[in-house]
C-alpha cells in the first residue's frame, strides 16, 4: 500500500493556498470601469515600452483598427457594427472592459479545463487498455485509476464555471449574453443547441457518464483483487468498450460545447480529434511521470524499463498525432482563406505569435528530436523532462483556443494564470496521490498480471 | 583455408534463443543464424552489436527534406513564381504550410528507401543472388545455428544435443 508522504501534501497544499491567493489577487485586480481599464491599458504601454514579448498588437496605436478587425469578436459579437464612427471610443472601452474582466475567469478557466482534461485522457486510455485486453500495461492500472479519481472533482469545477457563465458571472461565452444573440444573425440560428439550459444538461450528461464508468470500472477492478474467478475483470472489458464509445461521442461534443463555442461562428469538424489528442497525450504524459515518481520512492518495483519505453513511445507517438491533426485544421483553413473561418487563425498570428508557435515546438518539434531514440525513452530522467515540456505545451494549447475569444489581445501569463496552474496541479496532486493511498499498488488478480510484470521490449 | 563449422537445427524459436545462450555461455562462437522469421531478442543474446540502420535513417530523412525544401524553392518560388491559395507572396516561408505535405512524404520517401537499400548493401544482397542458407529448411520452419570447430567436435555434437538440436552436421564453410 502506498502512504502519501507528508512532504508531498504539504507541498500540495502549498501549491493550492498560493494558486488560491494569486486567483483572488486576480479577481481584485480586474478593473471595474471603463475608464479604469483604459487606464489600466494607457499604463502598461508606458511601463513596458512595447518590448514585451510579441504583445506588439497590443500597442495602442492599434486599438482602434483590431476592433475592426476581429471580425469574428470584436464587432459583431458586441453588436457594434451599426454603431457611429464617433461612438467608437466608448464602445472600445467597453469592450476592453469585458477583455479585462474575463482575464482572471479564462485563466481559471484554462487551468481546469487542463487539469480536467489529463484525467479524462488518462480515463480513455484506461479504458482502452481495458477493452483491448493489453498484456503489458496492468501493472500500471493502479496508477491510471489515481489520476482519474480526479475526474469527477475536476469536471465539476469545470461545470461550476460554465454555470456561472449561464448566470452572467462572466463573459467567457459571448453567446450566452441575450444582448448580442439580439444583433447576431449567426448565433440566433444556433440557438436551438447553443443555449444555455441545454448546454449545461449537456455538460451534466458528459460527467455522468464519464464519472459513472470511472467509479464502475475502479469498484471492479478492486474487486478483482480478491475474487475467486474471472468475473469482474470480463465487467470491466464490457464496460470499457461501451465506454469507449460513449466516450469518442461525449468528448467530441464536450470539445465543441466548452471550448469551440467560445469563438461562436467559427468551426472546425476536426476539433473534437484535436482536443483529444491535446488529452491524450497529456494523460499519458502524466502516467508516465507519476509512475516515475512513485519507482523513485520505492513502489511499483514491478514496473520495469520497458513499461516507461512503451509509455515514452506514447507521448512521441501521440504528440505526432496531435500534430498531425493540428496541421490538418490549420492547412486547409489557411489553404481556403475563407474570412469567417480563417480569422480564428489570423487573430492567433497576430496577437498570439509567442505562445502559437512556441507551442508547435513545444508539443512537436522537441518530442520528436528529444523522444526519438529508443535509448532516450528508457532514461527516467529523461522522460520526466520531456513529460514537463510536453505539459507545458499543451497547457499552451488550451489557453491559445480558449483566451484569443474571451481576452484578446489582453492577454499575458502572468499571476493569475500562472497561480491557476499551481492551484489546480496542488488540488491535482492531492486528489490523486491520495487516491492511490486507498488500493494496492498491484491489481494481483488480473489475468494478465503475470504476462505484464515480464513485460520485455 | 575453408574452416570447419557445426551446424544445429532446431524446430522452436523458444528452443533455439535457450541454445544460444548456452552456447554463448560455454564461450563458443556463433558464426551464424538462420531463420525463416525474426526472432525478437536474438541478436542481444549472439551479442551482436547494436544495429545502426536508425542512425542512417534518419540522415536520408535530413536528405529527404532537405530535397524536398530546395526542389519546391526552386519549382514553385524561384523558376516559375505560382500563386497558391490565391497568396501571390511568391515566398517560401509565408507559402510553406502548403509544402508541408511534400516534405513530409518526402522525409519518408527517402529515409524508406534509402535504409532498404542500404540494408540490403550491407547484407550482400542484389538481384539474382544466390542464397546462401545452408539448408532450404531455414525458409520453412528450422532454425539453423553455426558454430565454430576448433578440434572440439565430440565436446560441441553433446553440448548441441543437449540443447535440443533436432539435426547435427558438420561441414567446410567456405
Amino acid at each position: 500500500m502506498y502512504t502519501f508522504s507528508n512532504r508531498l501534501r504539504t507541498a500540495a497544499f502549498v501549491l493550492m493556498i498560493v494558486g488560491a491567493l494569486g486567483l483572488v489577487y486576480g479577481f481584485f485586480s480586474a478593473p471595474s470601469t471603463e475608464a479604469e481599464a483604459m487606464a489600466m491599458v494607457a499604463d502598461a504601454h508606458h511601463g513596458d515600452d512595447h518590448g514585451a514579448a510579441t504583445h506588439d498588437a497590443g500597442a495602442a496605436a492599434e486599438h482602434g483598427q483590431d476592433a475592426h478587425e476581429e471580425a469574428g469578436h470584436g464587432e459583431e459579437a458586441h453588436g457594434e457594427g451599426t454603431h457611429a464612427e464617433e461612438e467608437h471610443g466608448t464602445s472600445h472601452g467597453e469592450h476592453l472592459l469585458h477583455q479585462l474582466q474575463n482575464k482572471p475567469w479564462a485563466a481559471l478557466y484554462v487551468s481546469a479545463f487542463f487539469f480536467m482534461m489529463i484525467s479524462l485522457g488518462v480515463l480513455a486510455f484506461y479504458a482502452i487498455q481495458r477493452a483491448a485486453q493489453a498484456g503489458w500495461s496492468p501493472v500500471l492500472f493502479r496508477v491510471m485509476e489515481g489520476i482519474t479519481a480526479y475526474l469527477l472533482p475536476g469536471a465539476l469545477i469545470v461545470f461550476v464555471i460554465l454555470a456561472l457563465s449561464g448566470f452572467h458571472m462572466n463573459h467567457l461565452f459571448v453567446w450566452m449574453d441575450p444582448e448580442v444573440v439580439a444583433h447576431d444573425e449567426l448565433i440566433q440560428g444556433k440557438a436551438g443547441y447553443l443555449n444555455v439550459p441545454f448546454f449545461l444538461i449537456r455538460a451534466l450528461i458528459y460527467i455522468g457518464g464519464w464519472a459513472a464508468y470511472q467509479y464502475f470500472s475502479r469498484k471492479f477492478s478492486i474487486a478483482q483483487d480478491t475474487a475467486s474467478d474471472d468475473s469482474n475483470f470480463k465487467k470491466n472489458f464490457r464496460i470499457s468498450a461501451g465506454f469507449l464509445v460513449f466516450f469518442l461521442v461525449s468528448e467530441s461534443m464536450m470539445s465543441w460545447d466548452w471550448i469551440m463555442s467560445v469563438d461562436p461562428h467559427w468551426f472546425s469538424t476536426l476539433f473534437g480529434w484535436y482536443v483529444f489528442a491535446s488529452m491524450f497525450v497529456s494523460g499519458i504524459t502524466v502516467i508516465a511521470m507519476i509512475t516515475i515518481y512513485l519507482k523513485s520512492k520505492g513502489y511499483l518495483e514491478f514496473v520495469n524499463d520497458s513499461h516507461i519505453h512503451d509509455l515514452a513511445k506514447f507521448m512521441f507517438g501521440v504528440s505526432i498525432f496531435w500534430t498531425y491533426l493540428w496541421f490538418s485544421q490549420f492547412m486547409l483553413i489557411w489553404y481556403s482563406n475563407i474570412p469567417e473561418e480563417v480569422t480564428y487563425f489570423v487573430t492567433r498570428i497576430e496577437d498570439y505569435k509567442l505562445p502559437f508557435f512556441g507551442m508547435l515546438v513545444m508539443n512537436f518539434i522537441f518530442p520528436l528530436l528529444i523522444l526519438m531514440n529508443s535509448d532516450y525513452k528508457r532514461l527516467n530522467w529523461f522522460v520526466i523532462m520531456a513529460g514537463i515540456v510536453i505539459l507545458l505545451g499543451h497547457y499552451i494549447d488550451i489557453f491559445n483556443m480558449i483566451m484569443p475569444a474571451t481576452v484578446g489581445d489582453q492577454w499575458f501569463i502572468g499571476i493569475a494564470e500562472i497561480s491557476g496552474i499551481l492551484f489546480f496541479a496542488g488540488l491535482f496532486i492531492f486528489v490523486v496521490f491520495n487516491a492511490l493511498t486507498k488500493a494496492p499498488l498491484l491489481a494481483k488478480r488480473n489475468p494478465y498480471i503475470e504476462e505484464s510484470k515480464h513485460f520485455h521490449y | 583455408m575453408a574452416s570447419k563449422v557445426i551446424q544445429a537445427l532446431y524446430n522452436d524459436d523458444d528452443v533455439l534463443m535457450s541454445a544460444v545462450k548456452r552456447v554463448k555461455a560455454e564461450r563458443h562462437h556463433i558464426e551464424e543464424i538462420y531463420t525463416p522469421f525474426p526472432v525478437h531478442g536474438l541478436d542481444k543474446a549472439m551479442g551482436l552489436a547494436p544495429t545502426r540502420i536508425a542512425i542512417t535513417s534518419f540522415l536520408y530523412g535530413c536528405v529527404g527534406l532537405t530535397v524536398a525544401i530546395t526542389m519546391m524553392n526552386f519549382i514553385m518560388i524561384e523558376d516559375w513564381p505560382q500563386n497558391i491559395g490565391g497568396k501571390p507572396s511568391f515566398s517560401y516561408l509565408e507559402n510553406m504550410p502548403a509544402f508541408v505535405p511534400i516534405m513530409f512524404e518526402l522525409t519518408v520517401f527517402f529515409a524508406a528507401h534509402l535504409m532498404v537499400i542500404t540494408f540490403y548493401l550491407r547484407s550482400k544482397m542484389w538481384p539474382f543472388k544466390e542464397a546462401e542458407n545452408p539448408d532450404v529448411r531455414t525458409t520453412d520452419d528450422h532454425f539453423l545455428m553455426e558454430v565454430a570447430l576448433h578440434d572440439n567436435e565430440e565436446e560441441l555434437k553433446a553440448l548441441l544435443a543437449d540443447t535440443g538440436a533436432v539435426e547435427l552436421k558438420i561441414t567446410e564453410k567456405h
